[in-house]
């Protein structure tokens, strides 16, 4: 999706531009696929930075803005509310932060004015100054608020929609989180991400883009340290200036012709998911809330389990609950964190096993469906299960991870001249996020500096 | 000879597809582009970038100030647009 984005930025301005994916579908990490009738999006089970089209300078309006894609055709319908469930307390928000601030005033009645002090602060600071040094989010939270149970509840929606850190993460990402979703919201466009990207690709078509599918970057090819070129599926050569790679860092690393002077870890945080489809609506069932961030223990724990996955958290989605619904069945998504190595050695040892810890994941988000208050009384038509391998496979971030490396180069430059990096590895998080990377890296590497 | 109205027309047929949610026809000439609309540096970089594929006009970047308003956008292209004439 960065590198849409980017894409169409370059070629609006005459760049001559080829996007190469390795997959046979746009997209990355927010993508599709289909089943029988059935569409399913993956990556996406909301769109972050919900605003009103007349709120000015926002994420959202200034990246429709430098695409040229009028904030209409998104067709966006913002979430009913989502819910913040812990074992005992819960905190409901939706997409105006007074509904958050009267929750925590219930709640937790001797922290508000902790938590309208961290408000101010979170509202005055830039996130987005490229030179913030790096500070954990719990030290600053900590100033404002001292229940550890509500910076718990807190942390928990912005940690597990996008941190790639385990348990903490750099305060700016925070400031970033906390806006996006606190204080503007969740919304999802009619069709689903299927829209996102169909209206990306129709751009970039447009502005007379090249894209080819089926192409994989098997090698970044350097002459001097700098870029000269790209070797596509093993065998062409593109000669190029300028490659904005959005495959992370270290999987870019990984196909660089020379020695990597800096090495980028691979993060630790990937997920299963439990799609299912049913013959009732949630609202038929008693839910009505968009997400609702599950966690039974005290503590919340954002960290890659012991074990193939943590069935204790998980984030619970019902598609069907924005304003908007345009499913004809009921669907239920539950996505735990889980443990890469292990689900790699299980497919190793056996494909039996591996079936029958994915039936253990279903099993669970049965149980975790029940937890959220969801009547048992439904049909499932159909259901389907991925795993941090499935992640792997079809996006090809190392270790499954959805939120790329621990290491982020805010700039997007690496030591090699001509070579940056967008997308989850610069740093901007979520759908909104990895769009406007595509675009800033494009502006501030490409078009800047050829003008 | 392009006369400043015309060319005052071509920025804001520029303007006007930058600023897709906003509504150009009540621009106050002498006032800053910024106040009146919902432009950033990102933006001006767009109008600069415009200029240059519509138009072929190069503008520096020490001179990106005199974009500031419409009318000092004026004043600094009509010599540069009928340069090309």
């Amino acid at each position: 999706m960065s590198g849409l984005a980017a894409g169409i930025r370059l070629s609006m301005y005459n760049k001559k531009v080829v996007i190469l994916e390795k997959h046979t579908i746009s997209g990355g990490l927010n993508s599709y696929y289909s089943r029988g009738k059935r569409k399913f999006d993956v990556g996406l089970h909301a769109l972050t930075n919900f605003v009103d089209p007349t709120q000015r300078g926002r994420p959202f309006n200034k990246l429709m803005k430098q695409l040229r894609i009028p904030y209409e055709e998104f067709k966006l319908s913002p979430q009913n509310y989502s819910l913040i469930q812990f074992p005992d307390k819960k905190l409901k928000f939706n997409n105006d932060i007074n509904l958050l601030v009267e929750e925590v005033q219930l709640n937790f009645p001797h922290e508000i004015d902790g938590f309208m002090g961290l408000l101010t602060h979170i509202k005055n600071f830039n996130e987005v100054d490229l030179s913030n040094e790096l500070v954990m989010a719990k030290v600053v939270v900590k100033n404002f608020i001292k229940d550890e149970s509500l910076i718990e509840m807190i942390f928990c929606p912005l940690l597990i929609y996008g941190s790639a850190w385990e348990n903490d993460m750099d305060f700016s990402q925070f400031v970033i989180m906390f806006k996006s979703i606190f204080l503007e919201g969740f919304s999802r466009p009619t069709g689903g991400v299927r829209t996102i990207i169909d209206l990306l690709l129709k751009r970039f078509e447009e502005c007379g883009g090249e894209l080819r599918f089926k192409s994989e970057v098997t090698r970044i090819i350097s002459a001097k340290e700098k870029v000269v070129g790209v070797e596509v599926n093993g065998a062409e050569i593109i000669e190029c200036d300028h490659i904005l790679s959005s495959m992370g860092l270290p999987e870019t690393f990984a196909v660089l012709d020379q020695e990597p002077a800096e090495l980028h870890r691979v993060g630790n945080l990937s997920f299963t998911e439990s799609i299912l489809i049913t013959d009732k609506k949630p609202k038929e069932l008693g839910i009505d809330a968009t997400i609702i961030f599950y966690n039974n223990r005290p503590q919340y724990l954002y960290q890659k389990p012991t074990s193939l996955f943590d069935s204790e958290s998980a984030v619970v989605c019902f598609p069907n609950n924005f304003t908007h619904d345009d499913y004809a069945e009921g669907v239920l998504r539950v996505t735990n964190i889980a443990n890469y190595e292990l689900w790699k050695q299980q497919l190793l040892l056996s494909k039996d096993l591996y079936k029958e810890s994915k039936n253990e994941v279903y099993q669970q988000t049965v149980k975790i469906l029940k937890n959220c208050g969801l009547n048992s009384q439904y049909e499932v038509l159909f259901k389907d299960i991925f795993t941090p391998t499935t992640i792997q496979r079809y996006t090809g971030h190392f270790g499954g991870t959805v939120y790329g490396s621990t290491d982020k180069s805010r700039t997007g430059k690496t030591k090699i001249e001509g070579l940056y990096i967008c997308g989850t590895d610069q740093g901007f998080l979520g759908i909104v996020g990895s769009m406007l990377s595509g675009i800033s890296m494009a502006n501030l590497h490409v078009l800047s500096s050829t003008l | 000879m392009l006369t400043n109205e015309e060319v005052r027309t071509k920025v804001l047929d520029i303007i006007a597809d930058i600023a897709l949610d906003d509504d150009v026809t009540g621009i106050k000439d002498e006032v800053a582009l910024r106040e009146q609309l919902d432009l950033d540096s990102m933006d001006f970089l767009d109008i600069v970038m415009e200029l240059k594929k519509r138009h072929k006009i190069e503008v520096p970047q020490e001179d990106y100030t005199r974009l500031a308003s419409m009318q000092s956008c004026v004043e600094y292209l009509a010599p540069k647009f009928n340069a090309q004439a």
